[in-house]
Parts: C-alpha cells; structure tokens; sequence
C-alpha cells in the first residue's frame, strides 16, 4: 500500500500539516494574548474594569467561537483568497485557522490570567503599578505555566482543525486522509493518517505539560 | 511628633453598592497618625479595618471624605499622581502576596524595577534589604520553599525597598503561629526604631496591638469606637466593644452577678508587689470573690487585671473604692461586661 510516492506525499503531508498548526498557533495568539489580557483586565473583577469593552470583545469573541469551523471555512473564503491570493492548500488555511483559534487563545489567556492571585495583583498596584506593568511584569509571568498548558491546548485543537480543512481542498494529512482515505476507500490510508495525527497531539501535548511543570516555582 | 500627621483621615465614609443593597463599611471615620508611631487598628473581622486600611493608599476609593498623606490632599489624584504616592507607603499582607514565580532576590527587586532603578543597583539594594530582614542565604529561593514567617519576611524587604515613609500591614501576622508573630514583630519594632518608619498595623489579635502599638483605634460597626494610647484604652475600655476586644474572654455582668457589683482592676508594675486585695478584704472587713485575673504584657509594662465582685452592700462599695483610691490603683465599675 506504501509506495515510494505515498510515502512522499505523506511526508509532504506531514510537513504541510506542522506549518499550518504552528503558523496558525503563532498568529492566534498574536491576536489572542492580548485580547484575551484584555477581557480579564476590563472585567468587573479585574484590574480596570470596564462592562463596555469587555461584553463588545467578549461578545465578538463567543460570536466566533459558536460558528462551526467547517463554516467558517467556507464563510471566510472571500476574505482568504484576499490575503493569500488562494483559496487552496495550507498557507490559504492558515486564514480560516487563525480566525476560528484567537478567539478561542483569548478566552484560554483570559482565564490563565484570571487564575493570578488577587492578592498578588493588590499588592503590585499598591507598589504603584499600572496596569500595563501589572499585565506584563505580574499577570504573564505569573500565569506563565497556565499559560503553557493552555498553548499546548490550543496548538492540538487548531492542529485538528487544520485537519477538517483537507474538506475543502487545504493541505496536509487531514488532505490525504479525506482525498485517499475518504474518497477512494482506502481505509488503512485513512488509519494511517489518523494515528499519525494522534501521535501528534500526544508529542505536543506532552510537551507542553513538561515545559509548564518545569518552569512553574510553585511546584517544592 | 511633627505638627503634620504623616496620614489624615478626614470624615470618610466608604458604602458597597448602591440603594437597597448599599452596605457601609465605614462610617465618618477621621484619624491622624503621626511619623514614628506604630499604630493599631483592631477589630473583628467584618468591622471594616481591612477597608479602612486600603483607603490609606486608595486602593479603595473612598465614598465621602478626604485622605491626607504628609498635609496632601491625595483622595482625587489622577493615577499617575497616586503610583507616586504609594511608592512612598509601603504594605504588607496575610498572605504575603509574593510573586510566586519570582525568587526572593526578584521579588524584593519588583518595586525597584517600577521605579526604574537599573538592574545591577536594584539586586544591590535588595540584597541589602534581605539582609536587614535575616534571609541573606534566602536570595534564591522561591516563595514556595520558604516558611509562612520567611514570606513575611521577604514582603516586609518588598515593601520597604523604595523607603516608605509608612508601612501598612494588613492582618500581617494573623496566618503565622505565636513564635513566628513574635519574631515579625520585633522586626516591625526594630524597622520602627532603625529607620522611624510609621507603622499602622490592622488587626484582630490584642495580643499584637499590647505588643507593639504606641495608639491603638478600636473599630466596630464600620465606626470607630474608641482612640487612645494603649495603655489608656487598655486601663479604661469606655466602650463595650474595646472591653469584647481587649477581654475576648470575658462575660456579660448579669450571668455571674446577682446582686452585688462588679470592678475591673488594673495594677501597674509599681503596684505588684503589694498585698492589695489582702488588705482591702481586712481593711473593709468584706468578702470579694476574684471572677478573672491575669497579667498582660503592654509595650513591654508588665499590667495585672482582675475582675472582683462585691457583696450587695452600698456601704462596702463605697469603703472598697475609697480604698483603691487612696492606693492609687486604677478601678472602673462594670455594668455590662467584666
């Protein structure tokens, strides 16, 4: 069942699959962080509270979040084909990806940040803190493990998204799953694909799991 | 004492909500706190004294009134005018409130780096301040390694690097045990006396206020009760709940008096080694019955405090109190509470 070609075609796939999931991460939480430190600081309970700001993003954000990835997908093709000149292979995926995951980062970064002590917060603002040293000097490095887990969270989830886009012509493995698995039945393609995306996940998951406990202080 | 309290509080009132679910935490309260003193504030929890603490440095916004720092009005300064100002109050906290991904050496280093101070002097000034506090082999050591006493400890060299004029500690030694309250607050004294650094200590423990305070303000139902130097409010509790606070085991008169009357004594150290209770019951040729007694550590003085109750005889009250007159010994009659 492997030839020489599917087996290229896999290792292309493979790699195709790696640039969505890590380009898409880093740009989601290009956008994610800091909305996500913007919704927990314009909470009610937050350092600047503020219902305007925060219920607007917020409710941009759950907008976002409660369409299904497979129509937004095909709902943004406009704005891709925009961008990337394409509508076709993983860079034009990174699009969708990307729009469908930083809502998702701000609401994972927003809650890591929440989970700060308030206590901590207090006393940084009473040694005269703004709120923008109280973000990057106390909130980020303290949520920094949390933060981590939540990385690893959001990486796996887009990398599962990036699969779902082979539907609609993107690349990677899902592509091969769906285009040679799917389609033309051959079912231990499909297998194959699937059990390398979980290997996948589990690697990055792991990962991220080692890098939190190993950077959080709090921990002996 | 300057002529300027260090802080001034001025008829503040501070309401939670609005309307129907408007709570007051603090009602028309005014202090002035002196540079050099420690002073205390104590009351049970709920009276408002945490609130009142973080209106200091305006953590809180106070609803009505106005707080002074140094003669300055601070209550309506802009953010920026305020972070200036807290630079120069220092606080501490219950639960120490340190940055627990940062070592002790960085924690100490956090204020520094608000005000900007470069790096290589910032980790020598807080090396130093480690020092003064006792963790000089603590430097790298994470708050997750160090004892509840040693945190403390590290927020007390935290609070203190911009040189404070005022240190407000908010229930700071409520979640240590008794040999480590100790030993944090003879480092408040010492920092007291070293640098003259004004303390305001809250609490809800006498025991620290006996220990440390010069004044102590009593707070009960969002208002304060009762102000006075220690040994003043100690000697004579006016109110019912500065005697609650200073006797926490104390009853109410009318579940051990039937009848006769019963005086609160207060002897100092020059009164200890006189059989004073003797003599009188001879002298006035009347029974008393000793209901408590004990012996409180003020500031160092060493205070005896007994209740005593009388027979019911007008006559023998008269004699008795006479007598403690004539031998200077501090008495008050107690209706309510002994």
């Amino acid at each position: 069942m492997f030839s020489e070609g599917m087996l290229l075609l896999v290792g292309k796939g493979f790699l195709e699959t790696l640039y969505m999931t890590i380009v898409s991460t880093v740009m989601a939480y290009v956008i994610g962080l800091p909305v996500g430190m913007l919704l927990a600081v314009t909470d009610k309970e937050g350092i600047r509270p503020s219902p305007t700001i925060n219920r607007t993003v917020g409710g941009i954000v759950n907008v976002l979040r409660s369409v299904p990835f497979i129509i937004l997908l095909v709902a943004v093709m406009p704005i891709t084909r925009l961008i990337t000149g394409t509508s076709l292979g993983s860079s034009a995926t990174v699009v969708p990806l990307v729009i469908a995951a930083a809502p998702f980062v701000a609401r994972l970064v927003e809650s890591s940040a929440k989970e700060v002590d308030r206590g901590v917060i207090e006393a940084s603002l009473s040694m005269g803190a703004s709120t923008m040293e109280v973000v990057c000097k106390v909130l980020l490095p303290e949520a920094k493990p949390s933060l981590i887990v939540g990385a690893a969270i959001a990486t796996t989830t887009i990398l599962s998204y990036s699969a779902m886009s082979g539907f609609v012509g993107g690349g990677g493995l899902g592509n091969i799953a769906i285009n040679y698995g799917y389609y033309r039945s051959q079912t231990d393609i499909m297998l194959v694909m699937v059990a390398i995306l979980v290997l996948i996940v589990q690697v990055i998951q792991e990962i991220g799991n080692f890098i939190s406990n190993k950077c959080d202080k709090r921990i002996r | 004492m300057s002529t300027i309290p260090t802080v001034e509080i001025r008829n503040l009132n501070k309401t939670f909500g609005t309307g129907d679910n408007a709570v007051v935490a603090l009602d028309n309260i005014n202090l002035s706190i002196y540079q050099g003193e420690i002073f205390g504030i104590i009351g049970l929890s709920g009276a408002g004294k945490s609130t009142l603490v973080r209106c200091i440095n305006l953590l809180e916004k106070p609803t009505t009134g106005s707080v002074l720092f140094e003669g300055v009005d601070i209550t309506n300064f802009t953010d920026n005018q305020l972070r200036k100002v807290r630079q120069s109050i220092g606080m501490i906290f219950q639960s120490f409130n340190l940055l627990m991904q940062r070592n002790a050496l960085d924690n100490v280093c956090f204020p520094l780096e608000l005000v900007g101070m470069p790096r290589k002097e910032a980790k020598e000034r807080a090396k130093e301040l480690l020092k003064t506090v006792g963790l000089a082999d603590k430097e790298k050591a994470y708050p997750a390694q160090l004892s509840g006493g040693q945190k403390q400890r590290v927020a007390i060299a935290r609070a203190l690097a911009t040189n404070p004029k005022v240190l407000l500690c908010d229930e700071a030694t409520s979640a240590l045990d008794p040999t480590t309250t100790q030993s944090i607050l003879a480092l408040l004294k010492e920092l007291n006396k070293k640098l003259g650094l004004t303390i305001i200590i809250i609490t809800h423990e006498m025991k620290v206020i006996e220990q440390i305070c010069n004044r102590v303000a009593i707070i009960a139902n969002s208002r304060i009760e009762e102000i006075g130097t220690v040994d003043e409010v100690f000697r004579h509790p006016k109110t019912l709940a500065a005697k609650k606070l200073i006797f926490p085991k104390g009853e109410y008169v009318e579940s051990i008096s039937s009848g006769g009357k019963c005086l609160r004594l207060v002897f100092d150290g020059s009164s200890a080694d006189r059989p004073i209770i003797a003599n009188m019951v001879l002298k006035c040729g009347a029974p008393v019955s000793i209901v408590f007694a004990n012996t409180k550590n003020i500031d160092g003085q060493i205070f005896g405090h007994m209740i005593i109750k009388l027979p019911d005889d007008e006559e023998v009250f008269r004699k008795i109190t006479t007598y403690l007159e004539i031998e200077n010994i501090t008495y008050s009659e107690e209706k309510d509470y002994v």
